[in-house]
């Protein structure tokens, strides 16, 4: 699950134009035809630059994604929340396993990767920063986190890069599982006593901002996606998808009688657009960069798994094993 | 200070804030070689690429790709091959193979005779 493709505001459109033309041109005629680039083809390196930041942020916010829900394993309620609660977290590493590898074919290794996580030079979706303070936030992130999750990913799908695309497919299958899943917890309270609804209501207002933040700024305020757009690098603006996703899940929220914290929240049935109170983007920077509830905790537990677990990676570890670039 | 968490299992890890000057956790190789993994859903069918693992070896590299590949739906046999031991074509060459699909001679579909033998027939019977 994630969002994003985060492209820093203000980042430079990339010069694509300085590079071999004549290769640039047949580049983009590929994927003007709706055919694939694979790992070993020619391509720009701005190109190659924002995949690996894409798809390693990806990476990264799934395997950061299973720690807060991996927190409530051990507390779900009754045996067959908890099979479906592990089931999902396993599925959430294997993903960012997929999507490591698919990165690694665009030259940066899972070292580096797992690296550049733990300094804070990549970044992973800033709904992870918070934490999942009741079971009620296992509802709404297996719920909502994952179906925001699904519009990016299926928008992602579609795009030129053929690892990427192939990872991607695969883990849209298991999403929708983690969907109906966190739809099932989300019904059970919301269907539920007066207690349980009230605390799904409360999860809901905490995580309201986060999931509005999910897509990134506006489209207002992060410029340069045009060239990204047409290498199939980015397949919606950020405003497109929030608009998606709005549509599909608040009727589905709306329905059983629970509110969104936001009163300005409606349909304007003349244009079909969602009209909404502008989350507060100071926050999401503040978050992103750094300055959120739970970033230092995600952070550390996860330098502890790399550093715990060497000992058993160097035990078995063969001295004649070599370094080699997944093909695909 | 260790971090403190909501989590009681955080809290058991006594794990520190990550540093600003924070360096390499991790050396070039420590997370092992890739292996190519090759999944067989029934008796009978092919065996598909389906994606990689990293492992030390090709028995953890099963494993693993049991786990990763095996955890959902049907199963019925899996292969993994060192990615350091397939040798792959250039893309750049794909090209040789740009007039296969139109070698009609080489395809059932490249031999019509019916028009030839209703024609015989017609002249024929006629």
């Amino acid at each position: 699950m994630y969002g994003g493709g985060y492209v820093p505001v203000g980042a430079e459109e990339p010069k694509a134009a300085i590079e071999n033309p004549e290769l640039l041109a047949q580049f983009e005629a590929r994927i003007a035809r709706g055919e694939k680039i694979e790992p070993r083809d020619w391509m720009p390196a701005a190109y190659r630059k924002q995949l690996i930041r894409m798809i390693e942020q990806h990476a990264h916010s799934e395997i950061i994604g299973s720690l807060p829900e991996g927190t409530w394993i051990t507390r779900a309620p009754g045996f067959r929340r908890k099979l479906a609660l592990m089931a999902k977290v396993q599925d959430e590493v294997g993903h960012a396993q997929l999507l490591y590898s698919a990165a690694e074919t665009l030259g940066k290794s899972r070292e580096d990767m797992i690296n550049d996580l733990i300094n804070g030079k990549s970044k992973y979706s800033n709904v992870f920063n918070y934490p999942a303070e009741t079971w009620a936030d296992v509802a709404v992130i297996g719920f909502l986190i994952d179906a925001a999750a699904i519009v990016n990913q299926v928008a992602n799908s579609k795009g030129s890069y053929g690892p990427y695309c192939r990872a991607l497919e695969r883990i849209c299958y298991e999403e929708s599982f983690h969907l109906k899943q966190g739809h099932s917890v989300f019904v059970w309270l919301a269907t539920g006593t007066s207690m349980q609804r009230d605390m799904l209501q409360q999860a809901l207002n905490r995580w309201w901002e986060p999931i509005m933040h999910f897509f990134g700024p506006s489209d207002k305020m992060s410029q340069h996606t045009e060239t990204l757009m047409r290498w199939k690098v980015k397949m919606a603006t950020n405003d497109v998808m929030r608009q998606q996703f709005l549509n599909m899940y608040v009727p589905k929220i709306w329905e059983l009688g629970l509110s969104l914290p936001d009163p300005q929240l409606r349909k304007d049935e003349s244009t079909g657009q969602w009209l909404f109170t502008e989350p507060n983007w100071d926050t999401f920077f503040k978050v992103i960069n750094g300055d959120g509830p739970c970033n230092r905790e995600r952070l550390a537990v996860r330098k502890v798994a790399e550093e715990r677990g060497a000992w058993v990676r160097a035990a078995l570890s063969r001295a004649d094993a070599r370094y080699v670039t997944p093909l695909a | 200070m260790p971090i403190l968490s909501l989590d009681p299992r955080v809290n058991r890890l006594q794990a520190e804030q990550v540093s600003d000057d924070q360096g390499p956790v991790l050396a070039a190789g420590d997370h092992w070689p890739s292996y190519q993994v090759f999944h067989q859903r029934r008796r009978g069918e092919k065996h598909s690429s389906v994606g990689i693992v990293h492992a030390p070896s090709s028995e953890m590299a099963m494993a693993l790709a049991k786990e990763q590949y095996g955890r959902r739906g049907e199963t019925s046999n899996l292969w993994v091959v060192c990615s350091a031991d397939v040798l792959e074509m250039d893309y750049a060459d794909e090209d040789v193979f740009r007039t296969t699909p139109s070698k009609s001679y080489r395809d059932p579909a490249g031999y019509k005779v019916n028009e030839k033998i209703d024609a015989f027939k017609a002249k024929n019977q006629g």
